[in-house]
């Protein structure tokens, strides 16, 4: 029988990176283009002056620098301050495993406005620390590493799982100590892994807005602070665009690396199932690097989100839940958190879809392993989730008013959230679907099961979970989207993250309760959604 | 690939079909409707105008202030909405220069204050005042007096008191900013640049946006800080009393008369409005008496319109200073950036 005729195996599945290539290019790409060149080009040709005039103020050189500087320390002290996360996850297996996996993703998804302010409690004199630490760059590295945590768990603690524990056993029983075997045996495998990780944590804390707005204070300034400020206090369309030319530079520079490192360490490995990876904590060493690990993963991740449900709970009388049925009743005119929610769903719902099918194609194409154009894709997707949003938020308005005018419809709005969830639908499905071995097809073919069987009873079941997996994750960014989302969003039609954006900027007790009472509502919320869908990842299946 | 071509060509056709822009004005239309993020009228209000003139609202989303302003010059060949709302002086110049504008004058000026009409293709619809705020009983407890003037800030007495927000990522940070300009002038003995060194070397507390400075540093009302003064609005110790919890009889806050700088938003017909008809009913409804009196609980801000009366804790917990701080709208455009950069290296260095 030939080979050829499944559909993750033939010609059409190579056809399929058009999926992808179209997308990026209409819904990135283009508008990127679009405005960059109107704001850049006087008369047809390009005008090198805003950049010598950015390059000329003191304070934009100072931001340059101090971006570079906290996307590194930043991703660096994610990745050690994860790694007993990591490490855990991937190798103990305990109840309420899947809870714990599902509280670390929250902080991913939670407006940096919340958190900043959960922050602020914390850091402030009379938290717990004892010490003044707003305004200072630790605050901004703190709150960097408590956003980025899950990156590492689950890109890195995902792909650990699968590495078969033998391996370094063996290397010990050859004579290595327990570090020795680490380093030169799984440090190795997981290379491929971490570089994933470093680079989405880079890129996100690379284009930081709202933690260093808030935490920062006015002596921190990234390139993303910088352009927002050209483009909506100086009104200065050029210097902005000049500024964020530099910054698709810098990140091209950084995808360039990845995609580098990703060619140099990754190696096809015999993945084994997690049920034979991981075990009970038995010893006593064992259980005290284990509860140690979780004691600081509760401590760190869970301190922000206690003091904004207490803040949530916080009311006049003492604690009750005032903020909750005053958020119901609809108190505050400028804020309607019902609507809200139900639009959050919706544009989720909207989000989902193109995501999925983006990100499957790309999924599909990567997963056949033709080398530099998977990787090549898989570089070129991560793209938008560097780019200033202000800068795609203007790119549409000006890309998309012909030949439709699509400028002000409310489709634009899944169809951002969808840009920026493309990147974790491929990396949650491309592992999943690489689980499909040609050997297993072949052998059902032996058997005598036609193409359409094979497609049927193998590979359809096998891509529906990795399309649940994968649509989980892009539901949970789009709810918590808010960058692109408060350009987009019609007043009429506001999202969780949008109000309660609105709830904080009227003073009163009553508001700044509400907006926490929000907040905790967008964590359960998407608590439920990740917790869902781990129920539905595949044992033994890594990915995000 | 062939099937998603020819269903997007599809929705473009269909969609395509309900962007046309209507040939006349003369019938009920939809008027597109720009305005900031914090825009909120109550549902009777356009229910009200709907049914006096036929046309239905239809509200665009367009970021902060700044954002808008931008959006509808990238799109001035095509514009997005027939009206713009909520475009401030400190944009002003900028959307002028860009002759973004239709002018119009409409009937209700009659009852707007001169001081309130910067131009002929714009037409005031309310303003606010950013002021700055101080806790009562911050205050009081450290023994001090509430500030009186500006310069008072710089006294020795107010050291590590002040909290502002950074001009070049928050408006009211950029009010500020101007209102210190507009008081201490460039030159002279005491220009705004000293004026900005001693409040650095009075410990001054510098925020990025008003969220931060009012809830994280500020100390009265819902603040959780420790500084007793804060760069507000006029209009917070009203809203201290609306949104407390419990309820309170007296604002925990009260404003400081001097220095306060103006906002004044504007309503605009933009250029090449397909119903230039309907959006200038649109302008005139915005200057009626039942618009102008839903203004201030929804946006917290003053109506323009002289013969609006205000809610009883506008009356009660704040005031109007007769004579806020003001700086050429030409002016603020042409130095804004300029200034800003100025101010960051005074504070930081």
């Amino acid at each position: 029988m030939d080979r050829d005729s499944h559909l993750l195996n033939t010609e059409p599945a190579r056809r399929l990176v058009w999926v992808p290539a179209i997308f990026f290019g209409l819904f990135f790409a283009y508008p990127l283009a679009r405005i960059l060149i109107r704001s850049l080009a006087v008369d047809g040709a390009p005008d090198l002056t805003p950049f010598l005039e950015i390059a000329s103020k003191a304070s934009l050189r100072r931001a340059a620098w101090f971006t570079v500087w906290q996307a590194t320390v930043s991703t660096l002290a994610t990745l050690l301050l994860a790694w007993p996360g990591a490490y855990v996850l991937a190798r103990y297996r305990f109840p309420g495993k899947n809870l714990v996996r599902a509280a670390v993703t929250v902080p991913f998804v939670l407006p940096t406005v919340v958190v900043g302010v959960a922050y602020l409690a914390l850091l402030g004199p009379d938290g717990p620390l004892g010490t003044d630490l707003r305004r200072t760059a630790w605050a901004i590295l703190a709150a960097h590493v408590f956003f980025n945590y899950a990156v590492v768990v689950r890109v890195v603690g995902s792909f650990w799982e699968l590495i078969d524990p033998r391996l370094e056993e063996a290397a010990r029983s050859l004579g290595a100590t327990r570090w020795q075997a680490f380093r030169s045996v799984t440090f190795p495998l997981l290379l491929p892994s971490i570089a994933a990780a470093a680079s989405i944590v880079f890129l996100f804390t690379f284009t930081s807005f709202g933690v260093v707005l808030i935490l920062g204070g006015f002596g921190y300034a990234t390139i993303e602070v910088a352009i927002w400020q050209e483009a909506t206090i100086n009104l200065d369309l050029a210097a902005s665009a000049a500024l964020a030319s530099v910054q698709l530079i810098g990140v091209v520079g950084v995808l360039a690396v990845y995609s580098r490192l990703q060619q140099r360490y990754a190696r096809k490995l015999p993945l084994l199932p997690a049920t034979v990876t991981t075990r009970r904590p038995s010893s006593l060493g064992c259980k005290l690097v284990f509860g140690g690990a979780l004691a600081s993963m509760a401590l760190y991740l869970g301190a922000p989100i206690v003091t904004l449900l207490i803040r949530s709970l916080n009311v006049a009388s003492g604690m009750g839940l005032d903020h909750y049925t005053g958020l119901l009743r609809g108190e505050v005119p400028l804020a309607r958190p019902g609507a809200a929610i139900l639009n959050s769903v919706w544009f989720a719902a909207g989000a989902v879809i193109p995501a999925l099918v983006v990100g499957m194609a790309a999924g599909i194409v990567i997963a056949r392993g033709t080398g530099r154009a998977g990787a090549g894709l898989d570089t070129l997707l991560m793209l938008p989730l560097g780019t200033s949003a202000v800068t795609i938020g203007l790119g549409f308005l000006v890309a998309f008013g012909w030949p439709v005018d699509l400028r002000t419809s409310v489709w634009l709005i899944p169809l951002a959230h969808s840009v920026v969830a493309v990147p974790f639908v491929i990396r949650t499905v491309t592992p999943v679907l690489r689980s499909v071995r040609p050997r297993l097809l072949e052998a059902a073919s032996v058997l005598g099961a036609t193409p359409r069987q094979v497609f049927k009873e193998i590979e359809l079941p096998i891509i529906r979970r990795a399309a649940l997996v994968g649509a989980g994750f892009a539901a949970a960014v789009s709810l918590g989207e808010f960058g692109a989302t408060a350009f987009l969003v019609r007043p009429d039609r506001p999202t969780i993250p949008t109000t309660i954006f609105r709830l904080l900027g009227q003073p009163g007790a009553a508001t700044l309760g509400q907006a926490m009472a929000l907040s905790v509502v967008l964590m359960v919320l998407t608590a439920l959604i990740v917790l869902t869908v781990d129920r539905f990842r595949i044992r033994g299946s890594s990915g995000f | 690939m062939r099937r998603l071509g020819t269903t997007l060509v599809a929705i473009m056709l269909l969609t395509a079909g309900c962007s046309e822009p209507a040939p006349d004005d003369t019938g009920p239309q939809t008027i597109r409707l720009m305005t900031h993020d914090s825009f909120t009228i109550s549902e009777e209000v356009w229910e009200a105008f709907e049914a006096a003139t036929g046309h239905t609202v239809e509200l665009l989303a367009s970021g902060d202030a700044g954002t808008m302003v931008n959006q509808a010059i990238l799109t001035r060949d095509n514009p997005v909405a027939d009206v713009m709302f909520g475009i401030d002086n400190t944009f002003l110049g900028r959307a002028l220069d860009e002759e973004l504008f239709e002018e119009y004058r409409s009937a209700g000026l009659a009852v707007v204050p001169e001081s309130l009409q910067l131009d002929p293709s714009v037409t005031p619809i309310d303003f606010g005042d950013v002021c700055l705020n101080y806790d009562i009983s911050g205050l009081a407890r450290r023994g001090i007096d509430p500030p009186t003037t500006l310069r008072d800030l710089a006294a020795p007495d107010y050291h590590g008191l002040l909290v502002v927000e950074h001009p070049g990522t928050s408006s009211p940070g950029l009010a500020f900013l101007l209102s210190t300009i507009a008081t201490f002038g460039e030159g002279g003995e005491y220009p705004w640049q000293r004026f900005w060194a001693d409040l650095v070397n009075n410990d001054v507390l510098v925020t990025s946006g008003w969220e931060e400075a009012y809830y994280g540093a500020f100390s009265g009302g819902a603040g959780t800080g420790d500084r007793p003064i804060v760069v507000s609005y006029a209009s917070s110790p009203p809203a201290e009393v609306i949104y407390a919890d419990p309820p309170v009889t007296e604002a925990p806050t009260a404003v400081v008369i001097d220095g306060c700088f103006r906002q004044i938003e504007f309503a605009g017909i933009l250029a090449g409005t397909p119903v230039p008809n309907a959006a200038r009913r649109l302008v005139d409804f915005m200057l009626d008496r039942q618009f102008q009196e839903d203004i201030p609980l929804n946006m917290f801000v003053f109506p323009a319109s002289e013969e609006a009366s205000l809610p009883e804790e506008f009356v009660r917990y704040t005031s109007v200073p007769a004579a806020p701080a003001s700086v050429p709208v030409e002016d603020i455009d042409a130095n804004r950036s300029a200034w800003i950069e100025e101010w960051i290296e005074i504070v930081t260095s």
